[in-house]
């Protein structure tokens, strides 16, 4: 395998991962920590919607984005065919 | 049948299976005691992964921490689940494709030096140690309160079981064991809060059941307690913030990287077949996680609306007399955890913020979890449960932490450092003694507790965020750092987190000697001592490349190790080298 087949496989999986890490921020400290004051404005069922974020949403949205980001991940090494 | 033949009953059972499972999965060899073997299932590594990182805090501590502070208690969610997402996405496949044992192993050869791995070891021995005094502390006084026996024959119990079931089985028989003890300890959580979520809102699922109406009542949950709260006086459930904003941004960070940083955690992703089952692995450990702390903040807002509607009244004339207050009051009354003192004479219990007229004057958070399902008035079997859950927890946290000291010491500095030539089986003997001397160790702290044991844990975390973290992303993530950049950057990032901790808290928790005392008003930025790993984990990164910038290039064949990491193909099993 040479080295700019390398590099492109990693630089592809660097700019998924810098992607998703955006959001894991967004849902934690965004909505969870520095917007909450706004988004407790929104009631969801008996939910403040910035208070339902860091007790309950963020916690999804990781589950959510370490799934989304094996599946990706597994279809990066086999257009790349780096699988093991 | 009584409460205490069936508490016996339920963790006499659990602990044959423990115990029995050890036998079964006896370790053979080093590659087996250390990974076991390299072969666990993802999804089955993930639960072991789970049960290892959900301790005695989690299971009891936690709900009893967010019942108090509310929002503010949103920064141990969020902090112990978000380091997940960063284990999976930027640590776990590197480390497992690298195919050593150790943490310490890693930072040794991608920076090609024995003092970073010295540095490392020295790391990680301090924050696991920490950290196991705290399981230590939560097995005797969990046996104690449980089997009613006295709190030292508690821990000795405790020790025993450990100390069988971690010495003889090793990874292999731990990670069984800890799939037991998930499964044990997730039933243990989940069962008393479905209970207890159907008795207010008629809801089955916690976590819809916090966002629903009271039966019979056009009142939210969260309504009803943030009204509750106010009217006695103390902050609003769900919007008081821990001390501000800054600081719970900080906070949160810092228990992010700590959990990507402990070394008991990594090594969990030593112990999958392949890269890409790393990645899984995470996935899966991380909802095995979210299962109990979703249900945690309905556990708290439960239980502190369950303790208010006991106790409170809205005409204060109609609150529980003294005399009348139910069985758990008086149980927990006997271990000192809980007390009242009957200030203005009327004989009922008034529970307000206000210090002056509050008559709770002590209600220690730890016991909402235990006292929960008692003051909800839950059947007998459900209360002997979650005895077993809070032991399950405890015992399973300690048993993988005492793993990754063993190895640190056999491994790490035994084989690596003093005597390189060591045989397998005297390898394997040498981690045995250690595991054993670090019970013993532990167990001697947990009789005798220094008076610095509970800030201890908070400083596990800030060690792990600004030594360990920080060097294992430079060592995948750049080529420039080398050898001077990461030594320097451990060394600055442990020592102006200790620092800081130290200046507020005292020189080793002595708190006389904390020179600028443990004001807010002294707190850089308003940052409290506990959420100062972040700044440390900063520290270090800038070091470490201002040191790299102006050192000797890092060699090639470490540039191509680094390389090789990055890419899932070519790896071999966990191997011995």
């Amino acid at each position: 395998m040479n080295k700019e087949h390398e590099s492109a496989y990693w630089q592809e999986n660097i700019r998924l991962m810098l992607k998703l890490l955006c959001v894991w921020f967004v849902v934690s400290f965004g909505c969870g920590i520095l917007l909450v004051d706004v988004l407790n404005q929104i009631q969801i069922g008996g939910y403040k919607l910035g208070f339902w974020f860091a007790q309950q949403g963020a916690m999804y949205a990781f589950v959510i984005l370490v799934f989304y980001y094996v599946k990706r991940m597994a279809a990066l090494d086999r257009k790349y065919n780096v699988d093991e | 049948m009584e409460l205490q033949t069936l508490t016996y009953i339920v963790v006499g059972i659990t602990f044959a299976i423990y115990i029995g499972i050890a036998i079964w999965a006896r370790a053979g060899t080093t590659q087996e005691f250390y990974v076991a073997g390299g072969g666990i299932n993802p999804i089955a590594n993930g639960m072991a992964t789970a049960a290892d990182w959900m301790s005695a805090a989690s299971f009891i501590s936690m709900a009893g921490l967010i019942a108090y502070f509310g929002y503010g208690g949103s920064v141990f969610l969020m902090g112990w689940t978000g380091g997940y997402v960063l284990l999976a996405m930027c640590l776990a496949p590197y480390l497992r494709k690298f195919g050593k044992f150790t943490v310490p192993e890693f930072i040794g050869d991608r920076f090609y030096s024995r003092t970073a791995r010295i540095v490392a070891v020295v790391c990680l021995i301090v924050a696991s140690v920490t950290y196991v005094i705290g399981q230590m502390k939560g097995i005797g006084v969990a046996f104690s309160r449980f089997l009613e026996v006295d709190y030292g024959d508690g821990l000795l119990i405790g020790m025993g079981i450990v100390f069988i079931y971690a010495v003889m089985g090793g990874m292999k028989g731990i990670t069984y064991t800890q799939i037991v003890q998930y499964c044990v300890l997730i039933f243990a959580y989940t069962i008393p809060a479905i209970f207890i979520s159907l008795n207010l809102t008629g809801n089955p699922i916690p976590q819809l059941g916090l966002g629903s109406t009271l039966v019979g009542t056009d009142t939210y949950l969260l309504d009803r307690l943030d009204m509750v709260v106010t009217e006695l006086g103390f902050a609003e459930y769900t919007t008081q913030a821990r001390l501000s904003t800054v600081n719970m941004f900080v906070y949160t960070m810092s228990l992010m990287i700590g959990t990507a940083g402990l070394p008991h955690v990594i090594i969990r992703f030593f112990t999958v077949p392949k890269g890409r089952d790393a990645r899984v692995s995470a996935g899966w450990a991380l909802l095995f996680i979210t299962i109990l702390y979703t249900t945690a903040p309905a556990v708290a807002a439960m239980a502190r609306l369950n303790l208010m509607n006991t106790i409170d009244q809205p005409q204060a004339e109609q609150n529980l007399a003294y005399a009348e207050r139910p069985t758990w009051f008086k149980k927990w009354e006997a271990t000192g955890l809980l007390k009242f003192e009957d200030k203005n004479g009327d004989g009922l219990i008034q529970y307000t913020a206000d210090k002056e007229t509050n008559e709770m004057v002590k209600v220690d958070r730890d016991i909402m979890v235990l006292a929960n399902p008692e003051i909800a008035k839950l059947p007998n079997w459900v209360i002997a449960l979650v005895a077993a859950g809070g032991l399950a927890a405890a015992l399973s946290t300690a048993a993988g932490l005492l793993l990754a000291i063993s190895s640190a010491i056999s491994h790490d500095l035994l084989k690596g450092v003093f005597m390189p030539d060591i045989s397998e089986k005297s390898e394997l003997r040498a981690s045995r003694i250690a595991m054993a001397g670090a019970i013993a160790f532990a167990g001697y702290l947990g009789f005798n507790p220094p008076d610095f044991a509970a800030g201890t844990v908070a400083l596990a975390f800030g060690l792990a965020a600004s030594s360990i973290f920080p060097v294992l992303m430079m060592g995948i993530f750049s080529k420039k750092v080398g050898k001077e950049g990461a030594i320097a950057g451990m060394i600055a990032g442990i020592s102006v987190t200790l620092l800081y901790v130290f200046q507020h808290k005292g020189i080793m928790f002595v708190a006389s000697t904390s020179f600028l005392g443990d004001l807010p008003q002294n707190w850089f930025f308003g940052i409290e001592p506990n959420a100062f790993g972040a700044i440390g984990a900063v520290v270090n990164f800038v070091v470490a490349f201002a040191v790299s910038k102006v050192s000797a290039e890092v060699p090639q064949d470490v540039q191509d190790l680094v390389e090789h990491i990055r890419i899932p193909s070519g790896a071999g099993q966990a191997q011995d080298h």
